[in-house]
C-alpha cells in the first residue's frame, strides 16, 4: 500500500470528502464551516466542492443545530455536525443527553440515529476553562453514544469514515494539539473498525493505556524509560465506546502492570472505568496496583504554569511507570 | 440633562485606555507574552464606555469573550487585567482566567465569558437578586449579534420581561459572528426588533456615538430602577481587528475595514470635544499621555509579577478544601 505524509486535519478533510462523494445523504453543519472551513481549517475546500446544500453554516444555536442533526438522521440523512469545542456540549445538553442517544432505545429499536458530532477536545494552549476540556468520559457515561478519540492522521481518517457509516450517534473528538501534526496515511481507501485498539509500541514490562494527545506524551516517556531498562507497551484504545477490553487485558496479562494516561478529569473518568475492568477481569495477572495519570477534577486553568500543572506530562507518566514497575 | 465636560473627558479617557491597552495586548500576544485566545474590542469602545458611564459603581455588568473594554469601562484596573492576561499570580483571577475570564465583584464586574450567550442568564440573575432584595441597582448584560441566536438570550429576556427585572440587554452588533455575516444567520433587519416578541422595548443606537449610547442608557436605566423592567438596546458597531488574534479576516474586504476605522468612536468624540470647545488639543494630548503611562506601568507590573504556584491549580474549586 502506498502512503504519503499528511496533516491530521487533512486526514479529517479527506475522510469527509470521500464519504460525501460516496453518499449523497452525508452533509455538514456547524458554525463557520464555509469561509473558515471550521476554525482550524479541517473542512477547507469542502464548501467549494459540495456547495451550500451540503455545507450548512449555522447560527450560534447549539441546541437547535445538534438537535436538527439528530432529527434529520432519524429520517435517513447522515449529518456530520460540528460542535466547536466539547466544552459546549452542555448548551445542547438536552439533545446530547436525552434525545439523540436515547431515541432508538425509547422507541423500542424502531429507528436509528446515524449522527456524527465532530468536536475539539484538549488543553495545551492556555485556552482556559471554557475551551480546553477533554470530557469525553461524560459522553461515554451516557447510554447511546459511541465515542472516538484518534491520535494519528491514519486513525483519524479511518475512524471518521467508519463514524459516518455507523448507524448510531458517534462523538468524534479531535485533539487541538494534534490537528496540525503529520503522519503516514495510505493513498488507497480504508476504514478502521470501532472497538479495535492499536498497539503503538510493544513492550514486556508495563502496559500503558493512553488516548489522544496522551499517546504522544506516553511514547516520548517510553524512550526515557527504555534507557532505564523499562519497556512499556502503549495501547491506544482509539474508541472508548466500544472499548477493546480484550487487547487491554491481553497486554496486562503479558506485563502484569498497568498505567492509564488520560487527559480527562480523574473522578469518574474513562481511566477509572478501564481500571475497574482490568481489576474485575484480570485481577490475578496484576503484580502491582493500577495507576492513573490524569487531570485533576478542576476546570482547566488559563496560566501556562497552572495548565502544565494539571495536564499529564512526560514527567508524571515516567514517575508513575517507575512506581508500578518497581512494585514488588 | 446637560452632559458635563468632566463626563465627556472621562469617557474619552476610558475609550483611549481601552484602545491603548489592546494595541499593546496585540503586540504582547504576537511576542508570545500573552497566551491563549485574545479577542480585541477596538472600534467598539463607544458601547462599553457609553453604557458604563451611565451606571453606578454598585450596578453590575456581565461580559463576553470580547471583554477587555467592558472591564476597563466599569473601572477595572489595567494593572490587574494585564497581569491576568500574562497568567500571573497578581492578576484579577490569580492567573486562572485569562483574557476571556476576568471579573471584579467590587467594581460590579460579574465576569467575562468564553461561552457565547453564557453570561446573559447570569446578569439576569443579578437583576433578580436586586429585585428580590428591593435595591435600586441594575444589571447590564453585554453580548454580540451572534449571541442573540442562542436560547439563553431568548429565555433570559423573557424571564426579565415577565418579572420586570432591572436588567438592560445591550447587544453589540458588529455584524459578524467570527467569519459569519449576520445576514446569513438572522432574518430580522434590526436585532432590537427581537424585543417585541417578549413585550420589551427595543432601541437601536449608533454604537460608535458614545454620547448617544450614554444618553440612551441613562433613560433605560432610569426605567429599570423604577421597576419598569428590561430594555433591549442594540448598538450598531464594527470591529477594527479580526475576530481574534490570528484571524486572517478574509470574510471582510480591506475597504470594509477601512470604512469601519473611519467611523472610529474615539476620533468622533475627539473631534466633537474640540469643535464644541469642550477641550483644547493640549488637554486631549495630556489624556493620551496619561493613558499610555498607565498601560506601560501595567505591563511592567505584569512582567515583574510572580507566576502562580503550580499547586494553586487545585485551589478555588470549592469553598471547602479541594478533594
Ligand atoms: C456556545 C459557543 N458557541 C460557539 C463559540 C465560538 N465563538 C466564540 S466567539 C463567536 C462569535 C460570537 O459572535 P457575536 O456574539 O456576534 O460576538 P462578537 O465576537 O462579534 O463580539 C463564536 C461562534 C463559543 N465561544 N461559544
Ligand atoms: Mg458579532
Amino acid at each position: 500500500m502506498s502512503t504519503r505524509e499528511i496533516l491530521f486535519l487533512e486526514a479529517i478533510r479527506e475522510a469527509l470528502r470521500e464519504e460525501m462523494r460516496r453518499d449523497e445523504s452525508v452533509f455538514l453543519m456547524g458554525e463557520d464551516l464555509r469561509i473558515w472551513g471550521s476554525p482550524m481549517g479541517q473542512l477547507q475546500g469542502l464548501w467549494e466542492e459540495f456547495g451550500d446544500r451540503r455545507v450548512l453554516d449555522t447560527p450560534i444555536s447549539e441546541t437547535g443545530f445538534v438537535g436538527a442533526g439528530a432529527g434529520a438522521a432519524v429520517l435517513g440523512s447522515r449529518p456530520v455536525v460540528e460542535l466547536m469545542f466539547i466544552d459546549f456540549f452542555g448548551i445542547a445538553g438536552d439533545q446530547i443527553y436525552n434525545q439523540a442517544p436515547k431515541l432508538r432505545y425509547m422507541f423500542g429499536g424502531r429507528m436509528k440515529v446515524p449522527l456524527v458530532i465532530r468536536t475539539v477536545i484538549g488543553a495545551g494552549n492556555s485556552a482556559a476553562a471554557h475551551h480546553s476540556a477533554s470530557v469525553y468520559s461524560i459522553i461515554a457515561h451516557m447510554p447511546g453514544w459511541k465515542c472516538v478519540i484518534p491520535s494519528t492522521p491514519y486513525d483519524a481518517k479511518g475512524l471518521l469514515k467508519t463514524a459516518v457509516r455507523d448507524d448510531d450517534p458517534v462523538m468524534y473528538c479531535e485533539h487541538k494539539m494534534l490537528v496540525n501534526t503529520k503522519g503516514e496515511v495510505p493513498e488507497e481507501e480504508y476504514t478502521i473498525p470501532f472497538g479495535e485498539a492499536s498497539i503503538k509500541r510493544e513492550g514486556a514490562d508495563v502496559t500503558v493505556v493512553a488516548l489522544g494527545w496522551m499517546v504522544h506524551k506516553t511514547l516520548k516517556a517510553a524512550e526515557e524509560l527504555s534507557k532505564e531498562g523499562i519497556e512499556i507497551e502503549v495501547v491506544d484504545p482509539r474508541t472508548i465506546v466500544p472499548l477493546d477490553r480484550e487487547t487491554i487485558i491481553n497486554s496486562v496479562k503479558k506485563t502484569g502492570r498497568l498505567v492509564i494516561v488520560d487527559e480527562d478529569h480523574e473522578r469518574c473518568g474513562i481511566g477509572s472505568e478501564i481500571s475497574a475492568i482490568v481489576s474485575e477481569e484480570a485481577f490475578r495477572s496484576l503484580s502491582a496496583p493500577i495507576k492513573r495519570v490524569t487531570t485533576p477534577t478542576v476546570p482547566i486553568p488559563f496560566s501556562p504554569v497552572l495548565e502544565n500543572a494539571v495536564i499529564p506530562n512526560e514527567e508524571r507518566i515516567v514517575k508513575a511507570v517507575r512506581e508500578v514497575a518497581s512494585f514488588a | 440633562m446637560e452632559i458635563t465636560k468632566e463626563t465627556l473627558l472621562e469617557m474619552y479617557r476610558k475609550m483611549q485606555l481601552i484602545r491603548y491597552f489592546e494595541a499593546r495586548t496585540k503586540e504582547l500576544f504576537a511576542a508570545g507574552k500573552v497566551p491563549g485566545f485574545v479577542h480585541l474590542y477596538s472600534g467598539e469602545e463607544g458601547i462599553a464606555v457609553g453604557v458604563c458611564s451611565a451606571l453606578r459603581q454598585n450596578d453590575y455588568i456581565g461580559s463576553t469573550h470580547r471583554g477587555h473594554g467592558h472591564c476597563i469601562a466599569k473601572g477595572g484596573d489595567v494593572k490587574y487585567m494585564m497581569a491576568e492576561l500574562y497568567g500571573k499570580e497578581t492578576g484579577y483571577c490569580k492567573g486562572k482566567g485569562g483574557s476571556m475570564h476576568i471579573a471584579d465583584f467590587d467594581l460590579g464586574i460579574l465576569g467575562a465569558c468564553g461561552i457565547v450567550g453564557g453570561s446573559i442568564p447570569l446578569s439576569t440573575g443579578a437583576a433578580l437578586h436586586f429585585k428580590y432584595n428591593g435595591t435600586d441597582q441594575v444589571a447590564v448584560t453585554f453580548f454580540g449579534d451572534g449571541a442573540t441566536n442562542q436560547g439563553s438570550f431568548h429565555e433570559s429576556i423573557n424571564l426579565a420581561a415577565i418579572w420586570d427585572l432591572p436588567v438592560i440587554f445591550v447587544c453589540e452588533n458588529n455584524k459578524y459572528a467570527e467569519s459569519t455575516s449576520i445576514s446569513s444567520v438572522m432574518k430580522v433587519e434590526k436585532i432590537s426588533e427581537r424585543a417585541s416578541g417578549y413585550g420589551v422595548p427595543g432601541i437601536t443606537v449608533d454604537g460608535n456615538d458614545v454620547i448617544a449610547v450614554y444618553e440612551t442608557t441613562l433613560e433605560v436605566v432610569e426605567r429599570a430602577r423604577k421597576g419598569k423592567g428590561p430594555t433591549l438596546v442594540e448598538c450598531v458597531t464594527c470591529r477594527h481587528q479580526g475576530h481574534y488574534e490570528g484571524d486572517s479576516g478574509t470574510y471582510r474586504t480591506k475597504e470594509m475595514v477601512e470604512e469601519c476605522k473611519k467611523r472610529c468612536p474615539i476620533k468622533r468624540l475627539c473631534t466633537f470635544l474640540q469643535e464644541e470647545g469642550f477641550s483644547s488639543k493640549k488637554e486631549i494630548e495630556d489624556i493620551d499621555k496619561s493613558v499610555e503611562k498607565e498601560v506601560e506601568a501595567a505591563i511592567e507590573f505584569a512582567e515583574k509579577s510572580p507566576w502562580p504556584k503550580p499547586e494553586d491549580a487545585l485551589t478555588d474549586v470549592f469553598v471547602s478544601p479541594y478533594y
